[in-house]
């Protein structure tokens, strides 16, 4: 409800790709690495009970069951820009809530700086995590203003269908100006700290991922430029376009990160 | 006669030509597929990452030639030449997806061989591998001499493994695949090396 009135930047631009595109073309390494491996493998993954235990510094630790929350939040539907850091991008029709809300039912205290989320760690059901190409669990981050704003959702749907495995089911992050493996899938743990927390890409790669991973042109990953990004669906004769600071979400973030200097902190 | 035996004369018989056109058809298969959605959302990439791929196989299967009539005495060497040209026209192929469908851009090619490491990998490993192409003829071979045309096709000994390499580094993280790639390239090179020392020696 926080962002009616809002309207994301060129929102009325926005066409988003199919179920198909959506749901066949996947990071989520939990599952393999080809982007096709979470649709072809991720059927096993059980989504029901889910329950996310949220901890550290709130008021109100513990063990939420996904149904109490989503009886008490508000789902609403969100047509956002998903850029991924592979310089490829999609619009996808979420349907969500604001974590927000969910971080307000836990109670935030003062001294929170950051929050931490994981994925859930279940090997028998997620065979990527039985190879050792990321330390497992996934584990992501956000500062704690960039947690709270508007912008930011829990998905629990795409297009008016329950979220598919391969999409982060039962419940996920989206951060919609930041790449999309900020976007962390599967959540079961939430996690307030006063320090920065580690991620997973980070962690494996600093000089490659930042921990802010704010989607930016100007920013070069060290293998590939992020000034332009193919939007799927294009097929082979649609050219590149070019890359929006912030993922064209400028007018609603760009005020979190005004002291910072991007390139350093990227 | 070992069976093996009868198999080199049954394959000496053989033309080579087949190989060409057989060891292009996944490209020309890749490339259907591509255009008619058989590559998933994403054909530029796909298509790209597959051409790539199916260079470096024919390379490999280029360089186990040797070891194969040294270790079980079956003589591919006929087909050797087909097998290297084959997989130059799917690097040519992969350079030109990337080139005219993914880049569309002259100075963005140019700026990714020089910034990024693994595409200055994978294009040394072409540049090394063009002089073997060019010389690929019979006449260049008698022109240049067979001693000095061995050496220089020792080059690919060089451009293999930096083919190999190219695969790993782009891929995110350590990814089990290029990796068997790669080490299988190297075992491949391993297994001359003992053989040039002992003929060096003897």
């Amino acid at each position: 409800g926080a962002v009616a009135g809002m309207r994301p930047a060129r929102a009325e631009a926005l066409v988003p790709n199919s179920w198909d595109e959506i749901t066949s073309y996947n990071n989520f390494y939990e599952f393999g690495t080809d982007k096709g491996d979470p649709s072809r493998k991720a059927g096993a993954l059980t989504t029901d009970p889910w329950s996310v235990e949220i901890g550290g510094l709130v008021d109100r630790p513990g063990r939420y069951d996904l149904g109490d929350i989503l009886a008490k939040v508000s789902i609403e539907d969100r047509l956002y820009r998903l850029r991924c850091v592979e310089a490829w991008s999609m619009v996808v029709p979420w349907q969500g809530f604001e974590l927000a809300d969910l971080l307000d039912m836990a109670g935030v205290q003062a001294s929170a700086k950051y929050v931490a989320f994981e994925t859930l760690l279940r090997p028998e059901e997620m065979p990527g995590q039985r190879g050792r190409i990321l330390d497992w669990p996934y584990v992501e981050g956000l500062r704690l203003d960039e947690a709270m704003h508007p912008l930011t959702i829990m998905a629990t749907g795409l297009y008016g269908k329950p979220l598919p495995n391969q999409n982060g089911a039962p419940l996920r992050l989206v951060v919609p100006w930041k790449y999309g493996f900020k976007s962390i899938k599967s959540v079961v743990r939430i996690t307030l700290t006063n320090t920065q927390p580690p991620t997973s890409w980070n962690r494996y790669a600093p000089r490659e991922y930042g921990f802010y991973a704010n989607v930016n042109p100007t920013v070069d990953h060290p293998r590939w430029s992020q000034a332009t990004e193919r939007r799927i669906g294009g097929g082979f004769f649609a050219p590149r376009v070019a890359t929006l600071m912030f993922n064209g979400y400028g007018e609603e973030v760009a005020g979190l990160y005004a002291d910072m200097d991007l390139a350093a902190e990227f | 006669m070992t069976g093996v035996q009868r198999v080199n004369i049954a394959l000496a018989r053989l033309p080579t030509w087949p190989v060409y056109v057989a060891g292009m058809l996944p490209a020309a298969w890749a490339v259907w597929l591509g255009a008619t959605g058989g590559l998933g959302v994403e054909p530029i990439n796909a298509l790209e990452d597959r051409l790539g791929l199916l260079a470096l196989q024919f390379l490999i299967a280029g360089l186990a030639v040797t070891p194969l009539r040294r270790w079980t005495g079956l003589n591919l060497i006929r087909f050797r030449r087909a097998l290297g040209l084959v997989a130059m026209g799917h690097l040519v192929l992969h350079l030109t997806v990337w080139l005219v469908l993914d880049l569309r851009d002259w100075g963005l090619v140019w700026a990714d061989i020089v910034k990024r490491p693994y595409i200055t990998v994978g294009m040394l490993a072409f540049a090394l591998l063009l002089p073997l192409a060019a010389t690929s003829s019979n006449r260049a071979i008698r022109s240049l001499g067979p001693l000095r045309w061995r050496r220089l096709h020792r080059l690919v000994y060089l451009a293999v493994p930096l083919g190999g390499l190219h695969f790993v580094m782009q891929a995110k993280g350590w990814q089990v695949e290029p990796l068997v790639y790669l080490a299988t390239i190297l075992g491949l090179l391993a297994l001359r090396v003992g053989v040039t020392r002992a003929r060096i020696a003897a």
